[in-house]
C-alpha cells in the first residue's frame, strides 16, 4: 500500500526540483522549514523525529533541499517529510507538509476490531512495521538504533 | 403637566401615539460607542413614511419600544436602553429602499446567547406594518461581546493538527441518494470515497433517523467504513454523523454514541435552531468531536435581497454560537452565490478581523479578537474540473465537498475520489511553484490526469458542467475591476 498523509502523496513522488520548488515558496511566505522522519507512520504519531532544528532564516530553498538529502543519506528507508511552519499570529501552526521519501517497501496496517456488546467494535490501527524495534522495520538495517539523530550541526 | 425636563421633546411623555424618531429612536448626531452592537438593515418603508421615521421603528421596536408612549419609560434609564437610528442612506440604483444603521446598548443582551441577541434584533420587526420589506444585511459584533461565546469547539487551526492535514483544502462528499440507502449500502458508499481519497464523507441533512436506515445502524455501518478506509491509507478519515434528532436528549444520545464509536467528527442541521447548536457545540468541544453544521433552511431568509437575514449575518452567529464547519458556498456550484458576497461570507468565518467592503457587502469592521476561525464547507454541483476556480475563489482553509462528483463517477465511487483529491494536489503544487493556477488550470488538470485516468474521466464527464445563473444576492456596490 501507499500511505498518503501529506498534501502532494497522490502525486508521483516528487523529483528534488519539484521538492525544491515548494520549500521556495514556503521560504517566500515567511514560513520555517522542517525536515522530519519516522518509522512509525501511524497516522495519530505526530513525533518525527526532528532531522536538526527548524530552519528560521534561510533565504532560498538550496539549503532546505541539502537537509532533505542528509537526511536521506541516513535514512533511506524511512518516511522523511518536510513541514513548513506558519508563526503568524492567529495560525501558528503548520501550513504545508509533504512526504519527500518512503521505505522501499509499505506494508501498511493491520485493522483490529474488539467486538463488543450491542454490536459495537472498538478499533485499533497497528502499522505492521511497527511490530519490530525502532530503527530494524523497513528494509536494510540503517543502524540507527534508537530516534532522534541531532542532525547536522547549524550556526 | 409640566414640561419635559431639558433635551426631551416637548409632549414626550404625553400619553398616545408619537413618531419614533422623536421618541428618541433617530438620533443623527448619535456616535456609536465602540461597545455597541450595530446592525444595518434595508428598509422599504410603506408610501408616505419618511425613511427616517423607519429607521427610528425598527429601532424601536427592536428595543425597548412599543406603538404607544408609556409612563413606565420613566422608571428606567431609557436613553441607555434605547436603540438609536443614527443614519439612514438611500441605496442606490433600488428606489424605495434605504440602509438604517442602528446602534444597540451592549446592556440589552444577555451574555453570550445567540437566541437572545436575535430575539431582539429579528424578533418582532420583521412583521412590522410600516415597512414593506425588511432586511437585516449585517453586524458589528463588539468585542467586549465577542468574547462572552464559546466560538468553535475547535477551529481551523485545531481541526488540521486533529486530522495531521495541511497545506490544500480538505476534500469531502455527501453520501447520495440523500434517502433511501440501507445502512449497509450506505457503509459501502462512506468506504469506496473515503479509501479513494476524500477526507470525509457526510450524512445529509435530512438524514436523520428514518424507517429505512435508523441512526445507529448508520453510525455502526459507518464507523467500520471509515476505520478501513484509515486502514487503507494510513490517514485520518471522518464521516460528519447527523445527530439532528427532535430533542435535546435525543441529539446528545447520537452524539454520545459517535463519540464511543470514536469518530472524530458530528454534525447538525440548523434547523434545530441557536439554542441546541450552541449546547452542541459545547458538547462537541467537552467531548473532542469536531462540529460541522448544515445550513439547513438558510435560503428561506437569506437568499432575497429585500427581506429577511444575509447569510453573512447568519455566518457571523454561527461563529459565535461555535460551529467548526458551516457551508456558505461555492461560487461556482448550482446553488445561489455571487463571488463576492460569497468572499464575505468566506472572511467573516476565517479572518482575526474583517475589514469594511461594501463591495462584498461588509458594512461593518468585525473584530474577532482570538477567537478561532470557522471552516467554510462548499458544497453542491462542484467537481474536479472546477478546482483552479475553487481554489482561487475559494482558498485553502475549506472543505470542498463532491457529493454527485464523487459518487456519480463513470468508473465508481473511489475513482470519483481519487479523480479530486489528484485533481486538488496539482492544483496547489502548481500555485506552489509560482504558476497562474487559475489562467492555467485546464491544462494543469489535464498534465495531472495523463497520470491518472480517473481524473480524465472526470473531466471528460463534467468538464463543461457550468451553472450560469444570475445571482438573485448580489452587492449594491461593485468594486471597479483593477485588472
Amino acid at each position: 500500500m501507499r500511505i498518503t498523509q501529506g498534501t502532494f502523496s497522490y502525486l508521483p513522488d516528487l523529483t528534488d526540483d519539484e521538492i525544491g520548488a515548494q520549500v521556495q515558496y514556503a521560504v517566500d511566505q515567511g514560513w520555517s522549514i522542517a525536515v522530519e522522519f519516522t518509522d512509525d507512520p501511524h497516522p495519530r504519531n505526530f513525533l518525527w523525529e526532528m532531522w536538526g532544528l527548524p530552519m528560521f532564516d534561510i533565504a532560498d530553498a538550496a539549503a532546505g533541499l541539502h537537509e532533505v538529502r542528509a537526511c536521506r543519506d541516513s535514512y533511506p528507508d524511512h518516511y522523511i517529510r518536510v513541514n513548513a511552519y506558519d508563526a503568524s499570529l492567529g495560525r501558528q501552526t503548520t501550513a504545508l507538509s509533504f512526504i519527500v521519501n518512503r521505505p522501499g517497501q509499505e506494508p501498511g496496517f493491520r485493522l483490529d476490531r474488539q467486538e463488543g456488546s450491542d454490536r459495537q467494535i472498538r478499533y485499533s490501527l497497528q502499522a505492521y512495521a511497527a511490530q519490530r524495534p525502532a530503527g530494524e522495520r523497513y528494509g536494510r538495517n540503517e543502524n540507527h538504533h534508537g530516534a532522534g539523530h541531532p542532525g547536522p550541526a547549524r550556526g | 403637566m409640566t414640561a419635559a425636563p431639558d433635551a426631551e421633546p416637548r409632549g414626550r411623555w404625553n400619553a398616545g401615539v408619537l413618531p419614533y424618531a422623536q421618541m428618541g429612536y433617530y438620533e443623527p448626531d448619535y456616535v456609536p460607542k465602540p461597545t455597541d452592537v450595530l446592525a444595518a438593515f434595508r428598509i422599504a418603508p410603506q408610501p408616505g413614511v419618511p425613511p427616517e421615521e423607519a429607521g427610528a421603528a425598527v429601532a424601536g421596536e427592536s428595543s425597548t419600544a412599543t406603538w404607544t408612549v408609556v409612563w413606565t419609560d420613566r422608571l428606567t434609564a431609557h436613553e441607555h436602553y434605547q436603540a438609536k437610528c443614527y443614519r439612514v442612506d438611500p441605496v442606490p440604483g433600488r428606489e424605495g429602499e434605504y440602509i438604517a444603521y442602528i446602534a444597540y446598548d451592549i446592556d440589552l443582551f444577555e451574555e453570550g446567547s445567540i437566541a437572545n441577541l436575535t430575539s431582539s434584533i429579528i424578533g418582532n420587526v420583521f412583521g412590522f406594518k410600516a415597512l414593506k420589506a425588511l432586511r437585516l444585511e449585517d453586524m458589528r459584533i463588539p468585542l467586549a461581546y465577542v468574547k462572552t461565546f464559546q466560538g468553535p469547539p475547535h477551529g481551523i487551526v485545531m481541526e488540521r493538527e486533529y486530522l495531521n492535514k495541511y497545506g490544500r483544502p480538505l476534500l469531502g462528499a455527501t453520501t447520495k441518494p440523500k434517502l433511501g440507502l440501507s445502512a449497509r449500502n450506505y457503509g459501502r458508499v462512506v468506504y469506496e470515497a473515503l479509501r479513494g481519497g476524500l477526507d470525509f464523507t457526510k450524512d445529509d441533512e435530512n438524514i436523520n433517523s428514518q424507517p429505512f436506515m435508523r441512526w445507529r445502524d448508520r453510525y455502526l455501518f459507518t464507523m467500520e467504513a471509515v476505520n478501513r478506509a484509515a486502514e487503507q491509507t494510513g490517514e485520518v478519515k471522518g464521516h460528519y454523523l447527523n445527530v439532528t434528532a427532535a430533542t435535546m436528549e435525543d441529539m446528545y444520545e447520537r452524539a454520545e454514541f459517535a463519540r464511543e464509536l470514536g469518530s472524530v467528527i458530528v454534525m447538525a442541521d440548523l434547523t434545530v435552531g441557536y439554542t441546541a447548536l450552541q449546547s452542541m457545540s459545547r458538547w462537541a468541544r467537552r467531548n473532542g468531536v469536531i462540529l460541522h453544521l448544515h445550513r439547513a433552511g438558510h435560503g428561506t431568509y437569506t437568499r432575497q435581497k429585500n427581506h429577511g437575514v444575509s447569510f453573512r449575518v447568519i455566518a457571523k452567529w454561527c461563529r459565535l454560537i461555535g460551529v467548526d464547519h458551516i457551508h456558505a458556498g461555492t461560487v461556482v456550484g448550482k446553488l445561489e452565490g455571487d463571488p463576492s458576497m460569497v468572499r464575505g461570507y468566506y472572511d467573516t468565518l476565517r479572518l482575526a478581523t474583517v475589514p469594511l467592503d461594501m463591495g462584498q457587502g461588509i458594512y461593518f469592521e468585525q473584530e474577532w479578537g482570538s477567537m478561532p476561525g470557522t471552516m467554510p464547507v462548499a458544497s453542491g454541483g462542484i467537481h474536479a474540473g472546477q478546482m483552479h476556480q475553487l481554489l482561487g475563489y475559494l482558498g485553502e482553509d475549506v472543505v470542498l465537498q463532491f457529493g454527485g462528483g464523487t459518487i456519480g463517477h463513470p468508473m465508481g465511487v473511489a475513482a470519483g475520489a481519487t479523480a479530486n483529491r489528484v485533481a486538488v494536489e496539482a492544483m496547489i503544487k502548481a500555485r506552489n511553484e509560482g504558476r497562474d493556477f487559475r489562467a492555467e488550470g485546464d491544462t494543469i488538470l489535464a498534465e495531472a490526469a495523463k497520470g491518472c485516468q480517473p481524473l480524465q474521466t472526470a473531466l471528460d464527464t463534467w468538464g463543461d458542467i457550468t451553472f450560469n445563473y444570475e445571482s438573485t444576492d448580489t452587492p449594491d456596490t461593485v468594486a471597479t475591476p483593477t485588472a
